[in-house]
């Protein structure tokens, strides 16, 4: 068998090492030179400090950004949590004409490349005439984020019985009675993992955004901004690495409620979740 | 509402489940059909519009004007090869990378290891995009921690900073993780079996590798490339950030006619460019059985 021999054994390990220190080391830079004590973004720093926390914290324009980063990405994860169950229901539980195609329409947003959805939005903004604003950001984010609900609904919906619910009506509790007690928390960790994990891909989406906000700026399009005319780097430094956290937390968060299914693997980044939504997941630990 | 007149409602939903599958889709297709389907096939119809130079307004007129310019004007074409030919580049890279690395994953490492690394690879592909180009601005800069390191072990400097160099490197890391995660699946469901059959036949390392392995894995492999080039052709992002004065990408002149020149038509019709290659590209696919091991 292939890699059995202790040499080859070692060899695929040393590749693994240096495949994780590729993946990590940008990660790690990047997150030290928030606290780069120059204005300088030069190797090696000078030294480490915080002294550029505050002035950002300060920073009446990163605040902007932030608010609306978070007001988007709240907003838009609830109208995907909303529109993203209700497609996993009516997919797990119905056979209808086009059933297989839904998958592949809600994961098109992020299959494709993000030029084509964000130019796609718009053109329907300015056919429907529509001024930019919180509300076409939300749109645009709404519509990549809905796979991210929708895949980790429908794989924990696959995952229970319908005979739970024939079970309740047959106890005699009505349609809603039945959701509120049964259905609804059978699904409530998945749903709130989907929930997390849509505002994780919002906070950090950058290319749609640039084509549904217009002049506003978002937390990401005023790093990038800021990147391309040199000004105010030590700052976007520091906004950079509360982007990383701000992006990682609500994964792990997501990562713990969603064990069972594996769903993360899959997940919204990946837009490889669509078909098969736990892409083998007994085999993660 | 009260107790009985629920209890109707629910039973009369009970008893049409077409009433119910319709309210459920409802939502969900209305969103995808009237905003983003729609906007799409409106895109796709602009593209054969074109702008009046003048007033800069769209003429609502059927022509081909904005495909001739693209045939004819060599740096479109120069820049839509350049585009996919760094994609395929880096969809190559990713392979070489990705298949060891999961071989490693899902049939060396024991169970624990398994675990950490697989949140390992998570980790990347869920923090943000635009700040992983960022650091790799910054690392590849003249005055970055590359040329820091190459000094000190006395190999002088390499100024790649800049350049479609930096956009490969950038690229393949940035997608990385897209094509280790379904080549990992791939190869964990190989049946032990097999490998040992072929071993027991006296196949050595690379030759059960060639043979046996990666027939299997074909699927997985393929179904990563979708992802490493379809978000490779469509990107301006890294291009802006990491690429120098000959790094022009179809995504940049599309988002530069649309947020400047205002030209939509003609962006429109460069976009498809990105889009036929990647209908052709997931035809061919799905005939390698991509699809299944999505």
């Amino acid at each position: 068998m292939i890699g059995a021999s202790r040499w080859s054994r070692v060899a695929f390990a040393v590749w693994a090492a240096l495949i994780m220190l590729f993946l990590f080391f940008p990660i790690v830079i990047i997150m030290l030179y928030a606290f780069n004590p120059s204005n300088v973004q030069s190797w090696p720093l000078p030294g480490l400090s915080t002294r550029w926390f505050s002035s950002t914290w300060h920073n009446a324009e990163v605040r902007q950004a932030l608010w609306l980063s978070l007001r988007a990405g709240l907003l838009a994860t609830g109208v995907a949590m909303v529109l993203g169950t209700m497609a996993a229901f009516a997919v797990d539980r119905f056979r209808f004409f086009g059933r297989e195609a839904v998958s592949l329409v809600l994961v098109l947003p992020i299959a494709l490349p993000g030029i084509i959805t964000g130019m796609a939005l718009n053109s329907f903004i300015t056919f429907n005439a529509l001024t930019f604003s919180l509300l076409t950001i939300v749109i645009g984010h709404a519509t990549f984020c809905i796979v991210t609900v929708y895949n980790n609904v429908l794989a924990r919906l696959r995952r229970t019985q319908s005979s739970l619910v024939e079970a309740s009506m047959d106890l005699g509790a009505d349609g809603w009675q039945t959701f509120r007690f049964v259905t609804l928390p059978m699904i409530a960790t998945a749903l709130v993992a989907g929930g997390l994990l849509a505002f994780a891909l919002s906070f950090d989406e950058i290319v749609v955004t640039t084509f549904t906000a217009g002049a506003q700026n978002t937390l990401p399009i005023w790093i990038f901004a800021h990147i391309r005319n040199g000004q105010q780097l030590p700052q976007v430094n520091v906004v950079v690495l509360f982007v990383i956290l701000v992006s990682l937390i609500p994964v792990a968060l997501a990562q713990r409620l969603t064990r069972d299914t594996g769903v993360l693997r899959s997940g919204a980044g990946a837009p490889a979740a669509s078909a098969a939504p736990a892409v083998g997941a007994g085999a993660v630990p | 509402m009260n107790g009985a007149v629920r209890t109707r409602v629910s039973a009369a939903l009970f008893r049409r489940p077409w009433l119910r599958a319709g309210l459920l889709l409802s939502g969900p297709a209305a969103w995808f059909v009237l905003i983003y389907l729609a906007a799409l096939f409106l895109l796709f119809l602009s593209a054969l519009w074109s702008v009046d130079s003048f007033s800069g307004k769209i003429v609502h007129s059927w022509t081909l004007t904005n495909f001739e310019t693209l045939f004819k004007v060599p740096a479109y074409r120069t820049i839509a090869l350049r585009t996919i030919g760094i994609a395929a580049a880096v969809t190559v890279t990713d392979i070489l990378l990705a298949v060891p690395f999961a071989f490693f994953a899902a049939r060396i490492a024991p169970k624990r290891l398994r675990a950490v690394l697989f949140v390992a690879v998570l980790i990347p592909l869920w923090s943000s995009y635009l700040v992983r180009v960022f650091a790799w601005r910054l690392i590849l800069a003249k005055d970055g921690i590359l040329n820091w390191f190459l000094g000190k072990i006395g190999l002088g400097s390499l100024n790649i900073g800049y350049s479609n160099w930096a956009m490969w490197i950038v690229f393949s890391y940035i997608w990385l993780p897209f094509m280790i995660l379904p080549v990992w699946a791939a190869i964990e469901r190989v049946p032990d079996s097999f490998l040992e059959a072929s071993a027991d036949l006296g196949a050595r390392g690379l030759r059960s590798f060639r043979l046996v392995l990666l027939p299997l894995i074909l699927p997985g492999i393929v179904a990563g490339s979708i992802f490493t080039f379809s978000l490779t052709l469509g990107d301006f992002i890294t291009p802006t950030l990491v690429g120098g004065a000959g790094s022009t990408f179809i995504g940049n002149v599309v988002y530069q006619e649309v947020g400047i020149a205002n030209n939509v038509p003609f962006a429109a019709a460069f976009a498809t460019v990105p889009l036929v290659i990647m209908g052709f590209y997931l035809l061919v696919a799905r005939r390698l059985g991509a699809f299944q091991a999505l």
